[in-house]
């Protein structure tokens, strides 16, 4: 040990690491760490009094069971349609593969609040879907009322099995596709060889976007705001303990959801750490190509039906934008098409504005982000210092901890000034929201930059010495060139989550800063919905414009991190 | 040594808490002269040229380049080129501005810089590939491509590390002999880190072997395999069988299946008694047993591997020990009875 203490104290590369990891590490503690504590702080302000008060409540007691139950729904729903869409793209060449291969993670990106909104008029009770089916049937009344439970999981599983699809799909490029030809060569069936072989190697895969699903489940906030009806779940509990000013027993909700949440999220490492068994084949891997004349015939209509559900939330948005406010009551498809809702946005400043809000406060936010994320990433990777697992850990924290856990972290901490305990007051200025999405956007541009980084030769930054290169030249010559497509890529996602953003804006937004998102709600709530489709379409513009541009520097930067926000 | 060492390393000593690292390794490199680190792995080489490179500061010991303190300099202030073992190319730099990155440090001006960057490239042969990005490279060509970004600074001592252990075995045999032909053209000093003798045979003028974090023999590589200072010498350069001996100062004898067999041998300064023997195949002969057989000791032919101009026979004693002896002669059959000899002394004794 003191071995170790002696030499430490000898290395200029671990006190410079130290020096420039300090600012970093200080900027995290303060916006990622300190908000939970004192949320923590709080449950137990009087003692275990709050903590009491939610033990003994009925209502909190059946949103915490409704939580759970909700997440392994979603699980399943998620699994049964992401691992058998999986195995059928991965394994299997059919007409109409690439089309369905373009769309199949489509729904995961829509904007949070957007999704449930397409949702609502797909599925809702006078919704595109539902007055299709009503018709068919020639019933009086619309087939199924879209709320509780079932709706809520058949959102989720509807968004969430891109997780599952995504987990299986890189699982399977990583089975070296010789085990299961030598299954084969051993005898095994078709179906054989996925129960005992494929389906084995693939569990760590399953386990981690069960995982995943489950997370993302139970801290969502979006599906059970808008069609919970009377259903109490955690999330929606904080945001109505918070109304009701009754901060303590949200701070108990807060913790019980956040610790859940990082639970999850330390399994889910772990799962990570075991895939690296699968081993690495070589060569391509060949797809099966179906031959049967009546399957290649019926199976482009097949993936076409698919692509279209997949599709549909999108297309109801943008129809719905694009009808004449209030014409469109029980026809099958608008009367009367019109760019009005388009052009109200933009003339009127008043609706204008939250487009203004949210493009600024994503830019900072993402700004910030770059900054921070590019030195963090750097100093996880390349550099060996104490304190290095405490930085990767605060970069991780924020995608496990629920957003809405996040925002009533940020306003218990940032509410009043009082610089001694790391408090300043931000709540109720512009200020808020920028750092509340800063918060949201770290581990995203930060997992972007570890992976570019990880592909690098360890031994670049050596050679790159050894030839007399100073530090900055370092990092202006070598690693940030090498980092650029993964820093933008990942900066694009933090800016497309931000511009969206809806969870936490919910709990902070103040009139000086109201994002798209809470507009959005607003002119449901005013029953404008062509107004609302007009934002919404704008939004997933915007979404799909950047992730496109993303993905493509991502494919340069070789391998992606891959990580879709949700919620 | 009568000039100044172009580098020095006295007693230099690294420990990692995690196990490994090296101790009190002293080295002098003369100017001019290539010289190979030579160990298993873990024996402490990579640690030992990392030391030298400046990537690592040792616990304890002097660094000398010139006769000048530099232990205290960062790796960026010593200006050795260094060759990785994956070349570590910048993947996002040409082909000729990997080859300029240090002169660009040293603050060359760029039409400067390019023109010795070219003149480098085409010491390595490469001058056709300048404007190429390094993917487009082969393995031998990236490796040149890491050799000449090294020279271009005109390092003081220039560093290597398993230079050659990314190229497949033929590429491997003809790119060694360019590298020392390369650099003995270009009057270079260089260090080299290598877990294969061969490599290091053919390429250094002395070959340092480390084990287990200390440095157990310096010396041209005949030296090391015709007088190896310790069993682990022994043991790594070279196959030998290792025989027990007893050794009077001049003489060692050989005891085994009844046979006693006393030969000229040569051992480490203070060895004497109890050491082994060792027995490097090709010192070895392989007879008919019977009356004309020479003096040596009776054994069974175990297996016969061809290796083409000789082959190599694994030969049971009679008492269980098992030799390997390489011999012209391929017409031995397996389960032949056999007496092996010993075709060339000195025999090279080691301590037990």
């Amino acid at each position: 040990m003191r071995d170790s203490i002696n030499s430490l104290r000898h290395d200029r590369r671990v006190r410079q690491s130290l020096l420039l990891a300090l600012p970093v590490l200080v900027i995290l503690a303060w916006t990622v760490a300190w908000p939970n504590v004192s949320v923590i702080r709080g449950s137990f302000e009087h003692g275990l009094g709050y903590w009491k008060e939610f033990a003994n409540s009925p209502s909190d007691r059946e949103a915490l069971f409704t939580s759970l139950w909700i997440s392994v729904l979603s699980v399943f729903g998620s699994m049964l349609i992401g691992v058998p869409l999986a195995l059928l793209m991965g394994r299997v060449d059919f007409p109409g593969r690439r089309l369905l291969a373009a769309v199949a993670t489509l729904p995961a990106a829509l904007p949070p609040l957007v999704g449930v909104v397409a949702f609502l008029f797909l599925y809702g009770e006078s919704g595109f879907v539902t007055r299709i089916v009503q018709r068919i049937i020639g019933a009086d009344d619309p087939p199924w009322t879209f709320n509780g439970i079932s709706a809520i999981v058949f959102v989720h599983a509807y968004t969430m099995y891109v997780y599952v699809y995504l987990f299986v799909m890189a699982g399977l490029e990583r089975v070296d596709s010789s085990l299961e030809e030598a299954a084969a060569g051993l005898g095994y069936s078709r179906w054989g060889r996925l129960r005992k072989v494929t389906l084995p190697l693939l569990t760590p895969a399953l386990a981690g976007s069960m995982l995943l699903v489950f997370m993302s489940s139970l801290g969502s906030f979006s599906a059970p705001y808008v069609f919970g009806g009377g259903l109490r779940v955690l999330s929606t509990q904080i945001v109505t303990s918070k109304l009701n000013g009754a901060m303590g027993v949200a701070y108990v909700e807060t913790t019980v959801l956040a610790v859940s949440a990082v639970a999850a999220l330390l399994l889910l490492r772990y799962f990570e750490r075991r895939r690296n068994y699968v081993a690495v084949g070589k060569g391509t891997r060949a797809r099966t190509v179906v031959t049967s004349p009546l399957v290649r015939r019926l199976a482009p209509f097949l993936a076409g039906l698919v692509v279209l559900i997949l599709v549909l939330p999108h297309l109801t948005v943008l129809l719905v934008a694009l009808a004449k406010e209030g014409t469109w009551t029980d026809q099958l498809f608008p009367p009367v098409y019109t760019l009005d809702n388009f052009r109200k946005l933009a003339a009127e400043p008043q609706l204008w504005t939250p487009v203004k809000n949210s493009v600024l406060m994503a830019i900072i936010a993402t700004a910030a982000n770059v900054v921070v994320c590019f030195l963090a990433a750097y100093l996880v990777v390349m550099r060996k210092f104490p304190g290095r697992r405490i930085l990767e850990l605060l970069l991780a924290m924020p995608w496990a901890i629920p957003a809405t856990a996040i925002a009533i972290g940020l306003a218990s901490t940032f509410n009043r000034n009082d610089i001694a305990s790391g408090r300043v007051l931000l709540i109720g200025t512009f200020w808020i929201l920028p750092l509340a999405y800063f918060i949201r956007g770290v581990p995203l541009v930060a997992s972007a930059v570890e992976s570019s980084l990880r592909q690098l030769d360890a031994s670049l930054e050596d050679a790159a010495r050894g030839l007399g290169a100073s530090w900055l030249r370092i990092m202006w010559r070598v690693i940030l060139p090498a980092v650029r497509p993964g820093l933008a890529a990942g900066a694009l996602l933090a800016a497309v989550t931000a511009v969206g953003e809806f969870v936490a804006s919910v709990v902070l937004y103040t009139n000086r800063n109201r994002p798209i998102s809470i507009e959005i709600l607003a002119q449901i709530r005013a029953l404008s919905m062509g107004t609302a489709a007009a934002y919404s379409v704008l939004l997933i513009g915007l979404v799909l414009i950047i992730t496109a541009v993303a993905r493509t520097l991502e494919l340069r930067s070789a391998e992606s991190g891959g990580v879709i926000s949700s919620n | 040594m009568s000039e100044t060492p172009r580098l020095a390393l006295d007693r230099l000593a690294r420990r990692y808490d995690t196990g490994g690292g090296v101790d009190d390794v002293s080295l002098e490199v003369a100017p001019g002269e290539l010289l190979a680190l030579v160990g298993a792995s873990g024996s402490g080489k990579t640690t030992t040229l990392r030391l030298v490179a400046g990537y690592e500061k040792p616990d304890s010991g002097r660094l000398r380049l010139n006769g000048t303190s530099i232990e205290k300099l960062p790796a960026e202030k010593r200006g050795f080129g260094m060759v990785f073992q994956h070349y570590a190319l910048f993947p996002h730099l040409s082909v000729v501005q990997n080859v300029a990155f240090g002169l660009e440090a040293r603050g060359v001006k760029k039409a400067e810089r390019l023109r010795q960057a070219e003149a480098a490239l085409s010491g390595v042969g490469l001058a056709d590939k300048a404007g190429r990005p390094v993917q487009a490279l082969s393995g031998g060509e990236q490796q040149r491509v890491a050799l000449a970004r090294a020279l271009v600074i005109s390092p003081p001592v220039l560093l290597l590390d398993e230079p050659l252990s990314n190229l497949d075995p033929t590429l491997r045999r003809s790119t060694r002999d360019e590298l020392r032909a390369m650099l003995r053209r270009q009057g270079v000093t260089a260090l080299f880190v290598t877990h294969d003798q061969e490599d290091a045979f053919a390429v250094a003028d002395r070959v340092a072997f480390l084990h287990n974090g200390r440095l157990l023999q310096v010396g041209a590589p005949e030296s090391l395999y015709d007088a190896p200072a310790s069993r682990a010498v022994a043991d790594f350069i070279g196959h030998a069988s290792l025989m027990p001996a007893e050794f009077d100062g001049t003489h060692a004898t050989l005891m085994r299946a009844n046979q006693s067999v006393t030969v000229r041998a040569v051992a480490p300064a203070g060895l004497k008694g109890a050491a082994l023997a060792v027995l490097r195949p090709e010192a070895l002969c392989l007879n008919r047993a019977g009356a004309n057989a020479p003096e040596g000791w009776h054994g069974r032919v175990l297996t016969r591997r061809f290796l083409g101009g000789t082959s190599a026979y694994h030969v049971n004693l009679a008492d269980g020990f098992e030799l390997e002896v390489l011999s012209d002669d391929r017409t031995f059959n397996d389960g032949d009875a056999v007496v092996v000899s010993v075709a060339r002394t000195p025999v090279p004794l080691v301590a037990g």
